[in-house]
């Protein structure tokens, strides 16, 4: 890497749900300005290893530092958007409160937002596109749409590090490069973390593919062949088939050979 | 109470009965007190109600609800105010519920069906120990609005201080915790306090709706002008604002057409409520229906 400061440092990280071990032997680092893609199978610990990166579960074994500090004490400073919208569809908030949630955690203070929140949230809304929504009803966005407000609303409180599980999960193959194409111009200023099970896409975007089944695979520019894969997944994979038709080199070893800033 | 009463059981037309109302209203003390106290209650179902529906718990709010007969039973037999016993248990039944889902993320239901039925089988048994109080047993239950003393009017009146302050001072927090609570603990939100916090907001505005509809009937009070008011508004805000006027207007509407047949006034309310429910999900039901059928015609227009 280029450059020299760690946000994430994860060393020897064991976790388990009782008596299933979702983690073992976990080793981890991630260098400011990197964009990491997180792959692996359904089930193989990718989502539990974010959880664990925010501080919102404890590993049994092993160290997490993320920006230098204690998980619980860096998350301020971290921007979230998770995999599935946990609120109900028919909350009665719109889409600028939405946002505005990310500014808690700026400092205590008692009643309404400042006019310095909703100016921030107005920036953001921008930035990701989105300003046209402001005024509108959460439920009523598309799926698109909403993960633009979730990114928002994770990008306002001015995070140095950007989480992302799955963020287009839910969404069709355009929409899923637009979001990929404002993430690649974030990452100018943020370093981002962002979960996918679908290798061959992200891989024209991230600067780096770790492979996480239990334990990491594979990392850092390592070469993604036939063999890695099937070891990550268990089976063979069509590798080439499994690709988008996108404007992307759907070709994942070439991609990943390559890093962008290799 | 009774007195007088019978005399305008003759048909008469509903403006002639609401006149009347009016009229005992403008003369009689204990109807403007019943006004008020219908008034007063009216403020929790805006405030705290749409956070019931919204964080979908009602099976909450009621466990809460039904567990104050233990403390109003103990506070009879005891001989304190019957009030001041509902409020200690609710808000003790409030917060061992919370505490039960933030140790152990499950078995809530279990634990807000058993705080249900011991409540209420402690209370029984107090009150059948405590002579000349079993007449109290069905406006505990039911409520009776016509029989809220002063004192007790100042006492919802600081109750409803109580939760206007804590909603207004934790607004956004409320707002966030109900809406997000993963994400709001990620921002440093202290969300187990506000949801406890939360909670107890409910306890107390139990409380507050008992002496106008009673512990069983208070479920009704609580979510229903909130649910009616989720369907046609857009804002958390605006929701609370219609769930305190329709609130209001049950109250009163209730207690108005309850008066000439001298039915009592919270089963009124209650169907009234039920009725307005009812009539508000199927209009909105069509509304719905109707916008989508929009859609889809401009859908195939544009295509």
């Amino acid at each position: 890497m280029a450059n020299d400061r760690t946000v994430i440092d994860i060393q020897g990280l064991r976790f388990a749900y009782g008596a299933i071990p979702v983690l073992e032997d976990v080793d981890l680092t991630v260098g400011q300005g990197e964009f990491l893609g997180l792959v692996g199978p359904n089930a193989g610990g990718k989502s539990t290893l974010l959880k664990l990166i925010l501080g919102l579960l404890e590993p049994q074994a092993g160290r997490i530092r993320v920006l230098g500090r204690p998980p619980r004490q860096a998350r301020r400073r971290v921007g979230y958007v998770p995999q599935y919208p946990v609120f109900p569809r028919d909350f009665p908030i719109s889409v600028e409160e939405v946002v505005l949630m990310g500014r808690f955690g700026l400092g205590w203070r008692l009643g309404g937002w400042r006019a310095a929140d909703r100016a921030a949230t107005a920036r953001v809304l921008q930035e990701v596109d989105a300003a046209d929504l402001r005024m509108r009803r959460i439920g009523t966005l598309s799926g698109g749409q909403l993960q633009r407000v979730l990114l928002a609303r994770a990008l306002v409180g001015a995070p140095e590090l950007l989480i992302l599980d799955e963020p287009t999960a839910n969404i069709d193959q355009r929409m899923e490069g637009e979001i990929f194409d404002l993430l690649a111009e974030l990452n100018r200023r943020l370093t981002i973390v962002v979960v996918s099970h679908d290798i061959a896409f992200i891989s024209g975007y991230v600067s780096r593919v770790a492979c996480l089944n239990r334990t990491l695979v594979c990392h850092a520019t390592e070469n993604i062949d036939g063999q890695t894969i099937s070891d990550l997944y268990g089976e063979d994979v069509r590798q080439i088939s499994h690709a988008h038709a996108h404007r992307h080199d759907p070709d994942a070893t070439a991609a990943i050979a390559g890093g962008k800033d290799g | 109470m009774r007195i007088g009463m019978t005399l305008m059981r003759q048909r008469r037309s509903p403006v002639a009965k609401m006149g009347e109302f009016l009229a005992a209203v403008a003369s009689q003390g204990f109807l403007q007190q019943a006004l008020l106290a219908g008034l007063l209650a009216s403020l929790g179902c805006g405030l705290i109600g749409p956070f019931v529906i919204i964080k979908r718990i009602a099976f909450l709010a009621g466990g809460i609800a039904h567990s104050v007969l233990g403390g109003m039973g103990a506070a009879v037999y005891f001989g304190f105010d019957p009030l001041l016993g509902a409020l200690l248990a609710a808000v003790l039944a409030a917060l061992l519920i919370g505490w039960v889902r933030l140790t152990w993320h499950t078995g809530e239901d279990t634990a807000i069906g058993a705080l249900w039925a011991i409540g209420m089988a402690i209370g029984i048994l107090f009150i059948s120990r405590t002579p000349g109080y079993t007449t109290d047993l069905m406006s505990f239950l039911f409520g009776n609005i016509l029989l809220v003393p002063a004192r007790e009017l100042g006492f919802m009146a600081v109750l409803d201080l109580l939760l206007l302050g804590t909603v207004g001072l934790f607004y956004r927090q409320f707002v966030a915790v109900a809406f997000d609570e993963e994400f709001a603990r990620l921002r440093g939100v202290p969300v187990a306090l506000f949801y406890l916090l939360l909670l107890v907001l409910v306890a107390i505005t139990v409380v507050l709706m008992i002496q106008v509809v009673g512990l069983i009937l208070v479920i009704a009070l609580l979510t229903l002008p909130a649910a009616v008011a989720g369907q046609w508004t857009r804002s958390l805000a605006a929701m609370m604002l219609v769930a305190t006027l329709l609130g209001a207007a049950l109250t009163s509407a209730g207690l108005a057409l309850s008066y000439a047949p001298d039915l009592p006034a919270g089963p009124v309310i209650i169907l009234l409520a039920g009725a307005i429910y009812l009539i508000s999900a199927v209009a909105a039901g069509i509304r719905a229906r109707q916008l989508a059928r929009r859609a889809a015609l401009h859908a195939g227009v544009n295509r």
